[in-house]
């Protein structure tokens, strides 16, 4: 099967799986949405890992996840969100909370930030809601 | 850095900013701690070690194949570990770009998935790995290698088997660590060696080992497993930026090692 086929496949794929293990019809969507982005990605060989991270993104706080990543690689995080989120962003910081050079992408409720780490070990990815209500994000990420 | 060429088609979609993250600052150790940690985000597949150690390009993906293993456990513990292991053997047979190896991993691990009861859709998993070797098609043989652990994690949680996760991640670790270091103890070079330095990796992982129900967590083969865990936690703490050196990388290699061992051969009281 050629690639460009299989990048549309393997998103529709991923999110028709998501809906069998229960998530909101939001976090189905916001999903969606962050696949959309990883996608992009996927053009430029990176590989979409078949995990996510749902949940609820308010004003003014940090959404936080730990991540553990390798020294080598290269990483994409992509978020979707729903409405009521106007605009969210990605950022990265390493393990001792220091905020983290990526390359963004932004593009109201869905964005993304890329980076390669020079060392390895815990690195922790914050979703944070610049516009907007309190709403429903998800976040796959990329690596390659 | 990163090349965003990949962007062109969501570029066409909408109004985009490229550049550097605003987001500045930092966050404190108290929010950090309470961030969220999760199997399927938090700990890496074995796809993700292996192609950060692939950089160096020297890896004979074929030199770490280990031989068929039993797959008539009974005890439930040490099929979940080996299970992990497993797929991250198949992990290796696709980077090797070996189908044949793949179709016989995958012909074993929908063997010691059944004898844990998981879901019977793992079938159709197993044909497809098999359609997929047949087709040389290595990178959907890895997303489907990746679906094929959810769908096993999945189904045992639905099966109330929730403490058998974190043994098949912690299987896959295991194995993939001891290929990694085999790898690079053999060609060493220190771009590769930095992808060992994961402490809070093995942390997370020891703690979920620690969640497990009192009984599974004083069978012997796990007691062992995590007291070698805690072991191990301290020869992977390198400090941020530090480089192990080939010593260093041995002494991960013997410990994941002698763990690989008691993880295959050791037939644990039912």
């Amino acid at each position: 099967m050629k690639r460009s086929l299989l990048i549309p496949l393997s998103v529709f794929v991923l999110a028709v799986r998501v809906t069998v293990r229960g998530d909101t019809d939001a976090e189905v969507q916001a999903r969606k949405d962050a696949l959309e982005v990883a996608a992009a990605f996927s053009n430029d060989g990176f590989k979409i890992r078949d995990g996510h991270w749902c949940g609820i993104v308010k004003p003014h706080d940090h959404s936080l996840v730990a991540v553990n990543l390798y020294a080598g690689n290269e990483y994409w995080f992509s978020v979707g969100a729903t409405e009521p989120a106007k605009k969210v962003a990605v950022s990265v910081y390493d393990e001792t909370g220091k905020h983290v050079t990526t390359e963004s992408y932004d593009n109201g409720e869905k964005a993304a930030a890329g980076f390669a780490p020079s060392s390895s070990g815990q690195y922790f990815v914050s979703v944070d809601l610049l516009e907007g209500e309190e709403s429903s994000f998800c976040l796959v990420y990329s690596y390659k | 850095m990163i090349r965003l060429a990949g962007l062109g088609a969501i570029v066409l979609a909408g109004g985009i900013l490229v550049g550097a993250g605003a987001e500045t600052g930092h966050i404190p150790a108290d929010q950090l701690a309470k961030a969220a940690r999760t199997d399927s985000i938090s700990i890496p597949t074995p796809g993700e070690l292996f192609a950060a150690l692939e950089k160096s390009g020297k890896t004979n993906w074929a030199g770490q194949y280990r031989g068929p293993i039993p797959v008539t456990y009974r005890n439930r513990a040490q099929i979940a570990l080996n299970l992990g292991g497993l797929i991250a053997d198949g992990f290796i047979a696709v980077q090797a770009k070996d189908g044949q190896q793949i179709k016989n991993i995958g012909s074993d691990i929908i063997k010691l998935a059944k004898a844990l009861g998981v879901s019977e859709k793992l079938l159709g998993r197993g044909n497809s790995i098999n359609d997929f070797a047949e087709n040389s098609e290595w990178d959907t043989l890895q997303e489907e290698l990746e679906a094929t652990q959810n769908e096993v994690k999945s189904s045992m949680q639905s099966h109330a088997d929730q403490d058998l996760v974190i043994l098949v991640t912690l299987g896959g670790w295991i194995r993939g660590t001891q290929v990694v270091t085999s790898a690079i103890v053999q060609n060493y070079d220190e771009r590769s060696a930095k992808v060992l330095r994961q402490p809070a990796l093995v942390h997370f992982m020891q703690s979920k080992i620690n969640e497990i129900s009192p009984e599974l967590r004083n069978e012997p083969l796990v007691k062992e497993v995590s007291n070698e865990l805690g072991k191990i936690e301290k020869l992977v703490s390198f400090p941020p930026g530090k480089t192990p050196d080939i010593e260093e990388v041995r002494k991960v290699n013997e410990a994941v090692g002698k763990m690989m061992e008691e993880i295959e051969n050791k037939e644990a009281p039912r």
